[in-house]
């Protein structure tokens, strides 16, 4: 063990790279930040003005911005990528459909979000525009609710990867189980599946959610970037991510800079934090770990 | 002879077109142990798998033939009402992880969507735990999660569990052969016990064993049902060359 190999020591200097750089990256953003935090203080993170022409800035809009895209996107997706997963792990596990459908959503993963954004921009603009006039409402057709659309679609193969691959692995025992109880199929994948595999299926949705929280170039382009607080979940808006990437070019103060810094800092907690509350939520829902 | 409350009559099972069960006709009587016995692979499990319908589950399996429960033909009845009405334990013990002891013994009812009222749940549970001699052990922490109790215990569980739904025959595939010495011989006792109320179906490749608890035994072997008669007959005078050789231990 206490024997230095090359080897050994070469596996030691990836893991401390990588931690320099995951620290470097958190310590660079505060050092970044802190014009702006000594300005305005930590009621930076809930002002509501963002204004560069009067050099004053508040992150409120963008976090209300990303948190309500990011959920509404999750609340569109699940259902969708929970009936794809149940598809895939419980009724067609083999065969040709099977891995048809399979390549299919991995290839939804794959596409760029630039290729999202611009069909975002292209067919759904258009559409919720018209679905605005409809509803007699300010027809942006960027927005708030667009931008959810266009995540909702891209975080499926998220959820819905990692919730087949957990519900495959419910163990056929416990199927067997359920049904020489008298359970019909439907009653089996209610009560005894999808609660076995709920921390994995958790687990999916928490990947999602990252993945919606920091998503940019999708959203940026059909978002509508307005830097007020949202009215409604039409209203064109700004998420942490599309803020800094349609400002950052342009930031010429140096107050207006370190604020779009903040603002990454924010996003880069936010995000952490509900990954160490996923892990939390999983510990606590997986089987080994329930008391 | 006595009454049989379920029988075979040629009854094959398929996986695909391989054929495991050859057209077994078998009687089972009321309220006794009939082992089903054989060497592995000889399709015991997969015969008793077609009593309750649970072949059926496996892609690509198929049943030809008759079962009777009570004279009623078992695949014209609704699959899970048969297997309600006939019980099974699984080799390994599989209590539910996700739910209590209590929960598990009355899972039938939970995962069928049965309300029951809470008094008529506790009595249920006691029952059934009393039945399968699991009660004093467990009575003080029936709310936490089965899966810290030992395999033998886990195993009486599973037997309450099936017990619970009130069955009118109990199969058993080879309940004990995950357990040890101890814990088969409260298993078998248990049966013993059990088969004052209710018919018991116990697959097993342990020849003592059969002898031990059986009232009748029946005698797998590639599939076919070589010879089956009172559990004594059989062993003392095996009519059948393969079942002697299989009993003295040549094969198997």
């Amino acid at each position: 063990m206490g024997r230095k190999s090359p080897f050994k020591i070469t596996l030691l200097l990836a893991a401390a790279g990588v931690t320099v750089v995951a620290l470097a990256t958190m310590l660079s953003l505060l050092w970044g930040s802190t014009p702006a935090l000594k300005a305005f203080g930590w009621k930076f993170f809930f002002q509501k003005e963002w204004n560069p022409a009067m050099d004053r800035f508040g992150a409120l809009p963008f976090l209300i911005g990303t948190l309500l895209t990011s959920f509404l996107a999750l609340l569109l997706s699940l259902p969708l990528s929970l009936s794809i997963s149940l598809l895939l792990g419980e009724y067609l596990k083999g065969g040709k459909l099977s891995s048809f459908i399979r390549s299919m959503v991995d290839l939804i993963a794959a596409v760029p979000s630039v290729i999202y954004g611009f069909w975002g921009l292209e067919v759904l603009v258009p559409a919720v525009r018209e679905m605005e006039m409809k509803m007699d409402i300010v027809p942006y057709g960027v927005g708030i609710f667009t931008a959810s659309l266009i995540l909702s679609v891209m975080i499926i193969p998220n959820t819905a990867s990692l919730a087949r691959e957990v519900i495959q692995l419910v163990p056929r025992d416990l199927k067997e189980a359920a049904y020489s109880l008298g359970a019909t199929r439907y009653e089996v994948i209610k009560k005894v599946v999808v609660p076995y595999a709920r921390s994995g299926i958790i687990a999916g949705i928490l990947l999602s959610l990252g993945r919606a929280l920091g998503e940019t170039m999708a959203v940026t382009m059909v978002i509508g970037n307005s830097s007020e607080i949202p009215k409604s979940l039409f209203s064109p808006a700004n998420t942490m991510a599309s803020v800094i990437a349609n400002e950052f070019t342009e930031a010429t103060g140096d107050l207006y800079y370190s604020s779009l810094i903040a603002v990454g800092l924010l996003l880069f907690v936010i995000t952490t934090l509900f990954g160490i509350l996923g892990r939390y939520v999983i510990k606590k829902t997986s089987i080994e770990g329930g008391k | 002879m006595e009454s049989a409350i379920l029988k075979t009559e040629n009854l094959s099972a398929y996986y695909g077109n391989n054929r495991v069960v050859k057209s077994v006709t078998l009687p089972f009587y009321e309220r006794k142990i009939t082992v089903v016995m054989g060497p592995s692979g000889c399709g015991k499990s997969t015969f008793i798998r077609c009593l309750n319908r649970m072949h059926e589950l496996v892609p690509g399996a198929r049943v030809e033939g008759r079962v009777y429960l009570r004279n009623e033909d078992v695949y014209a009845m609704d699959p899970t009402i048969v297997r309600r009405k006939i019980g099974m334990v699984f080799q390994k013990p599989n209590p539910f992880p996700t739910m209590s002891i209590y929960d598990n013994v009355i899972a039938g009812y939970k995962l069928t969507g049965i309300k029951l009222k809470k008094s008529e749940a506790d009595r249920i549970v006691e029952t059934s735990l009393r039945q399968a001699a699991l009660w004093d052990e467990v009575k003080d922490f029936l709310h936490k999660r089965g899966t810290f109790l030992s395999g033998g215990q886990q195993q009486r569980l599973c037997i309450a569990r099936a017990l619970a739904m009130e069955p009118e025959v109990l199969l058993l595939d080879e309940p004990t052969s995950a357990l040890d010495p101890v814990a088969t011989a409260r298993i078998e006792e248990l049966m013993e016990e059990l088969s004052k109320t209710v018919t018991i179906v116990l697959v097993t490749h342990n020849i003592a064993q059969a002898s031990r608890i059986s009232h009748y035994t029946a005698f797998f072997y590639m599939g076919e049902l070589v010879e089956f008669g009172p559990t004594e007959r059989v062993f003392t005078v095996p009519r059948d060359r393969r079942t002697e050789e299989y009993l003295v231990g040549k094969f198997g």
